[in-house]
């Protein structure tokens, strides 16, 4: 016979047979676990078909009658978010600063870090149902949570951005003698200022979808406007509702990616 | 001798040009009036939002210090949380897998399957969790299930999404070379389409369950289940030393999710 | 044995790419095309196996003809076609073992490719093939850690594992430096010699041709203007393959012409 082995099989994914075995030993334990211990109450499940056909009965067709109230929310939801972006893009800025290692001393920067850390981590929601209790309803709260929001996003970015520019520029304006905010606007700003536009208008995008859902906890907008036909069973308005948001968030990022390759 | 501006005929000088300075000025006036009209309009009380800072003070003032009584039950749904994220993801992953085929112009079958399969991506893409999350609230009740759906149908097309534009950059020449040795269809998506997306599906699946971690920390506030249930009960019983325990437990959960996903992408990619 | 009669290919209702072209070989012959780019070269190559549809005119391969065939009878006259590419074609992410093996994907069931359940004396005959060509010690490595020649060895026992009646050969060296391409024409020639296979191969290099092949076609826009023994390829051929067109490599002359 030949002396050419007849067997092969594929190196494995995880080459220490221990860990693989506990792997897929843990991960089988795991879905087994969760699949038992889920409280899910089957019965109050098995209703939600009949439940799902009178929802989706009662919202087709989608019921445009109260137009005004739609077109009220929406205006809302728009000013919300360009205040929001307004507001949290120029707060960014120096929060993006305080961030970047190449430019922040060590405990500024930490602190810088932590407020990203802080502001990314919590959903616009949970910011949002605090800054209800905090301010009381109504499209201010919605400002404020989306200002925490567009910081998380935007400071992180700019400040990824800021440690990579090129630090020779900024030795040449000083090497001229230039004053700390010379070196600022004419070293760094024209070196970050691309990547600050293209994040301003994505950001304006991703406020204006999130507008829609922090209105659900009160935070104005048309989630409010949503929320409330939800709540009241017109789950025709509701589907005219979302209807309008998703064709609305489709044009605006369709906007949005224009505007931003035109600029980017 | 000449002086340099008599040379050159002038002494100013401008980085625009009159036409780009119009250009600039047009758009700097447009964000000026929108948020001129967006301050204008807006219905807000003046006298709260002066008194806001103050506000938040006090509501901070009061959530210290964090009460931790109820710990145990918080880390025990915290993990329910924990959970529902990732038997979403896992769900979402294997459903999208046949959407990103079809949504895919090079594997997708004919124009009809195209077209359904963008259908279902933009639908899922452009309804919000939440959003999600009400309407299976009112199909099958407040609980996990709900909250596992709703998270699920978000991320359909979020994975779709990402895997189908994975498919349509794939190097086309292996899969050539497979359909000149005879092979069929399964057979070549098996050997020269799957390992090439292998990448980008456990780069965009480590990334949504990280982004569902977060996400699902919030469904309870719609009743769909997870921590947020506890904190929405907090808020409204005005316990604030506890609402900031749960606000802490969800800090940290998000940034060891964050670690986790980071170290996952580094050991697999 | 290969029989092309007649054969067109024409994109979209341009200009015809192959024009009423006639080509036969017998036997275990190898066989070379050359001809300057855009003459057809490679849309003949890929007519044969269907990855191009002929507009009309027949193949047929020792008594089926080819152009007629669709689904299961199209995949199974395309295993009995091995094809080696100009930019290897493998698929990178998989080991050596795995590219190896997918040449018998046309053979074995889903179910055992998918698993990578492959047949013993498919493993066997894997590294049979690859001890020939002197990659057998990669046969866990992934395709992408390989050098261009080891790639191109893989692609031949690739295409060889098929267990072809002819072996098509687009550009096989055109990737490659000189020395590891004239090790890889070696290597085809000697193996169509070893398992009594015809090749048919594309290649620019003309100095290659005449050293490796039995046998020059040589194309001019879609046609078959030369068609000899090596020797038989003087100046004046030269000068007629590759006149008139931009893309003419005049080095290649230079070589033929010693």
């Amino acid at each position: 016979m030949s002396r050419h082995p007849d067997t092969w099989s594929r190196p494995p994914f995880i080459a220490n047979p221990w860990l693989r075995w506990a792997t897929y030993l843990g991960a089988a334990i795991y879905v087994v676990w969760v699949v038992t211990t889920i409280p899910i109450d089957w019965e109050r499940v098995a209703a939600g078909v009949e439940r799902a056909g009178r929802i989706f009965g009662g919202a087709f067709p989608p019921s445009f009658e109260r137009s005004q109230l739609l077109i009220d929310g929406f205006l809302e939801s728009i000013r919300i978010a360009l205040l929001a972006t307004a507001g949290g893009v120029l707060l960014s800025v120096p929060i993006a600063f305080m961030a970047a290692r190449n430019v922040a001393p060590l405990p500024i920067f930490y602190l810088g870090r932590a407020i990203i850390i802080v502001a990314r981590s919590f959903h616009p929601v949970i910011v949002a149902i605090i800054f209800v209790k905090a301010v009381g309803f109504g499209p201010f709260a919605g400002v404020l949570t989306l200002v925490v929001y567009s910081i998380g996003f935007v400071a992180k970015m700019l400040a990824e951005r800021i440690e990579e520019i090129d630090m020779g520029q900024v030795e040449a304006m000083r090497a001229a003698g230039a004053p700390f905010f010379s070196t600022l606007f004419y070293a760094i700003f024209p070196q970050i200022m691309p990547r600050q536009i293209g994040l301003t208008i994505y950001q304006l995008d991703s406020n204006l979808r999130a507008s829609a859902v922090v209105g659900i906890v009160g935070a104005g907008g048309i989630g409010a406007t949503l929320a409330n036909a939800f709540g009241r069973y017109d789950y025709d308005f509701a589907l005219a509702i979302t209807i309008v948001i998703v064709a609305v968030i489709l044009v605006s990022e369709a906007v949005s990616g224009y505007i931003r390759k035109r600029v980017g | 001798m000449s002086s340099i501006s008599e040379q050159f005929g002038r002494e100013d000088w401008s980085r625009h040009t009159p036409k780009q300075k119009a250009r600039r000025f047009v758009i700097f006036a447009v964000c000026a009036a929108a948020i001129a009209w967006a301050l204008s309009s807006i219905e807000v009380v003046w006298a709260w939002v002066w008194d806001s800072p103050q506000q938040m003070g006090d509501l901070f003032g009061r959530m210290y210090p964090p009460d931790a009584t109820n710990l145990g039950v918080i880390l025990r749904v915290l993990l329910e949380t924990v959970n529902i994220a990732t038997i979403a993801t896992a769900i979402a992953v294997i459903v999208s897998l046949p959407v990103a085929y079809i949504a895919a112009q090079n594997t997708t079958p004919n124009r009809g399957t195209l077209w359904l399969g963008r259908l279902i991506l933009v639908t899922s893409r452009s309804v919000n969790t939440i959003i999600w999350a009400l309407l299976f609230v009112a199909i099958f009740g407040p609980g996990v299930l709900a909250g596992i759906i709703a998270i699920m149908f978000r991320s359909i097309g979020f994975i779709g999404k990402l895997l189908g534009e994975a498919i349509e950059e794939i190097d086309k020449r292996p899969v050539e070379a497979l359909e000149a040795t005879g092979a069929s269809r399964l057979k070549v998506i098996a050997y020269a389409i799957v390992p090439q997306v292998m990448p980008t599906f456990w780069a965009v699946s480590i990334l949504r369950w990280d982004i569902n971690l977060r996400e699902s920390t919030v469904l309870g506030l719609v009743g769909a289940g997870g921590i947020g249930i506890i904190l929405q009960g907090a808020i409204d019983t005005f316990n604030w030393p506890e609402a900031a325990t749960v606000l802490i437990a969800i800090l940290v959960l998000v940034i060891l999710g964050e670690i986790v996903s980071a170290v996952l992408r580094r050991r697999i990619l | 044995m290969l029989k092309i009669t007649d054969l067109v290919k024409r994109y979209d209702g341009g200009e015809p790419v192959l024009k009423n072209l006639d080509l036969t070989i017998e036997g275990e012959s190898v066989v070379s095309i050359i001809g300057s780019s855009g003459a057809g070269k490679s849309t003949l190559l890929r007519c044969i196996n269907r990855l191009v549809e002929p507009t009309s005119g027949s193949i047929v391969l020792n008594g089926t003809e080819l152009t007629s065939l669709r689904g299961g009878k199209l995949r199974a006259a395309r295993r009995k076609i091995g094809m080696v590419f100009q930019g290897f074609n493998l698929v990178e992410r998989l080991t050596v073992m795995e590219n190896v093996q997918s040449g018998r994907l046309g053979y074995i069931s889903s179910w055992a490719a998918i698993m990578r359940r492959y047949p013993k004396k498919d493993i066997r005959r894997a590294y049979e093939l690859m001890e020939r060509v002197g990659i057998a010690h990669y046969a866990n490595t992934r395709a992408d850690q390989l050098s261009g020649g080891e790639r191109q060895r893989v692609g031949v026992v690739r295409a060889l594992m098929q267990d072809p009646e002819i072996l098509l050969a687009d550009e096989p060296t055109a990737s490659l430096d000189p020395k590891t391409s004239e090790q890889i024409m070696g290597l085809l020639r000697d193996l169509a010699g070893e398992l009594k296979l015809p090749v048919l191969i594309n290649i620019h290099n003309v100095a290659e041709a005449k050293e490796y092949t039995d046998r020059i076609v040589g194309m001019r826009y879609g046609r078959i203007i030369f068609d000899d023994v090596p020797s038989k390829l003087d100046r004046d051929a030269m000068d007629r393959i590759y006149s008139g067109s931009p893309h003419a490599d005049r080095s290649d002359t230079g070589v033929a012409a010693q």
